[in-house]
């Protein structure tokens, strides 16, 4: 113990680089603002408060483009937070995503009767923990991430406080998420017991190769691989999903869905490739039987779903499958291809549930049957939320298509039996996702409307914003190779 | 520490851990569920002092630091949860809580 103390004696106060830690600042600094608006004016709507957080998000983005320009990788706390293109990628997908999710935000929460101000203080805090978990490169980084990202996650999910499928929806992501991030805890001491150590590429030379305990590394890696795969909602840890995505205000199914799933998968890239890279063994049969059992199963249960935003939760849980998949082999390409695949499944993603709540502010509900007869009245978004499922479905030439294509090449370059069934099992699975998908369309182009009720939907500013941007990332991406150039600058991974 | 020592310590945290799973899995009142979430972190903690008395770092006793107050904030953010839904529904039982299906 006393040996222990004497370190303490050494500590020497660590240089700090302010503008590293640019695109959090100013996250910090919106989220004050916001709080301090909220006070000095606290009653009734707001219209400020989702202002300063779309300005701060927005403004979070010129460190990361300024860094990006600067070009050299940055190494903080002795390597335990490293800014390089991998996290500079991955913080500007966050922060796009969370001003689209902020777009999406701004009627839906200013109309309902809950609080403004906490919303998008939540909502930014859990966009600092995102920042700070693509640059974590050390296991407490990591692990404070993902409570900072979680624990607003959880509050923003049973926002409704005074409805008990809001109750229902906060309490089972929050039961399930601490468990999964406490198994994750147990996985880490373990790792940190094998190897001494808490940075993660000191983890990967200690364990690679067969070095120490193999059962004991084996079950560390399980429970990470197993606290992650709730993050991302891979069966069997996806059952909180549907409930949640039903249950949560739509803005925040969306956050939950894109942001927070990309996350997670950002995490487990971080673990994988600097941890467990002489560990092959263990982790590429792991991710093998997840990838194909989320796929599948996710794809089974959303064909027989009758609610929009349900059906969008187990397709969710698909495309999680399809995002694994590469894993399974787990090559240079195979971490590109999921790059890739994150970045167009946001946009995707986002504009799917964008439509969605604009179609809802008609409907009042997101009942498949009330979609029907939707191009009558409402030409625009029909079109919009189609192109989106389709794209979803993988059809050529929207975005979709390029994210599973990445997929096929990361499997078929591998060049090995599991490889090659994969991709046999990601084909079929597309075809599976076109049907569901296909139905919604089908609703809303062919079906009689089904109360008569006529009146165009009224799409307001920012919704109409949400869709716009989306709709061009879409498209940009099915027919440039603007999201595999961003997955090549994200395939090298400082250390 | 030798490994006869840390063997007892790491034996005392699995008995915790397993304490704590079969508490989440199987007991249904909410504030139950809580408590057994707690005894997994403790689990972790006594692993990490131990591991790192035993390699003689100091980043051991820093994470379980991390991981106790990390805690705090998650039990607060639970506790709150429970008490929205006992005055919703006058019951924490997580059987009733219950209502969408598919």
């Amino acid at each position: 113990m006393l040996a222990v103390l004497a370190q303490v004696s050494d500590f020497v106060a660590p240089n700090i680089d302010f503008h590293a830690f640019g695109p959090e600042l100013a996250l910090v600094g919106a989220l004050v603002a916001v709080l301090v608006v909220d006070v000095i004016k606290p009653d009734g709507n707001n219209p400020f408060l989702s202002s300063i957080a779309g300005l701060g998000v927005l403004g979070a983005l010129i460190p990361v483009i300024t860094l990006a320009t600067d070009g050299a990788d940055r190494f903080l706390f002795d390597g335990a937070y490293v800014v390089d293109n991998f996290s500079l990628v991955l913080k500007a997908l966050f922060l796009v995503s969370g001003y689209v999710v902020i777009l999406m935000s701004t009627n839906y929460i200013a109309e309902g009767d809950y609080a403004e101000g906490e919303y998008y203080i939540l909502l930014l805090s859990s966009l600092i923990g995102m920042t700070l978990m693509a640059s974590a490169r050390d296991l407490i980084t990591v692990f404070i991430a993902l409570e900072l990202l979680s624990i607003p996650a959880y509050m923003l999910a049973g926002w409704r406080k005074r409805d008990l499928i809001g109750n229902e929806a906060g309490v089972k992501y929050y039961l399930m998420g601490v468990f999964a991030s406490a198994v994750l805890l147990y996985g880490m001491s373990l790792l940190f017991g094998v190897a001494g150590d808490t940075r993660l590429t000191e983890i990967g030379q200690a364990i690679a190769g067969g070095a120490g305990e193999t059962a004991l590394i084996t079950l560390a890696i399980v429970f990470v691989v197993v606290g992650f795969a709730f993050k991302v909602s891979a069966v069997p840890f996806h059952t909180w999903a549907p409930d949640v995505y039903e249950g949560a205000p739509t803005p925040i199914t969306a956050f939950l869905a894109v942001a927070s799933k990309a996350a997670g998968f950002v995490a487990l890239l971080q673990v994988i490739y600097l941890a467990f890279p002489g560990r092959d063994d263990v982790i590429q049969p792991l991710m093998w039987v997840l990838a194909a059992a989320t796929m599948t199963i996710g794809n089974l249960i959303a064909l027989r779903q009758t609610n929009v935003v349900r059906l969008l939760a187990y397709s969710g849980v698909a495309q999680a499958g399809f995002i694994l998949a590469p894993l399974s082999v787990a090559s240079e390409l195979s971490l590109q291809a999921v790059i890739t695949y994150l970045v167009i499944y946001a946009a995707m993603n986002l504009g799917a549930f964008a439509a969605v709540i604009g179609i809802a502010r008609k409907t009042r509900s997101a009942e498949i049957t009330s979609f029907g007869g939707l191009f009558e009245y409402a030409p625009g978004l029909t079109v919009i939320l189609s192109l989106f499922l389709f794209s979803l479905a993988g059809i050529p030439p929207l975005g979709g298509w390029l994210a599973k294509f990445v997929v096929f090449r990361a499997l078929a370059d591998a060049n090995t039996a599991s490889g090659y069934v994969m991709g046999a099992i990601v084909a079929v699975n597309s075809v599976i996702a076109l049907y569901y998908y296909a139905n919604v369309a089908r609703e809303m182009w062919m079906k009689p409307v089904p109360d008569g009720d006529r009146s165009p939907v009224v799409v307001p500013f920012s919704i109409g914003a949400a869709l716009a941007l989306t709709v061009v990332a879409t498209m940009a991406f099915g027919v440039s190779n603007l999201a595999t150039r961003l997955g090549d600058q994200a395939t090298f991974l400082a250390f | 520490m030798d490994d006869l020592m840390l063997n007892q310590f790491l034996l005392l945290s699995a008995i915790l851990f397993s304490t704590g799973v079969y508490g989440v899995l199987a007991k249904r009142n909410a504030v139950i569920v809580l408590m057994s979430i707690e005894l997994i972190l403790n689990a972790v903690n006594i692993n990490l002092v131990a591991f790192g008395a035993h390699n003689g770092t100091i980043a051991g006793s820093v994470f379980a630091l991390f991981v106790i107050a990390v805690a705090a904030a998650e039990v607060g953010v639970g506790l709150a949860m429970v008490l929205v839904i006992y005055r919703n529904r006058k019951s924490v039982d997580l059987d009733e809580v219950a209502q969408m299906k598919g």
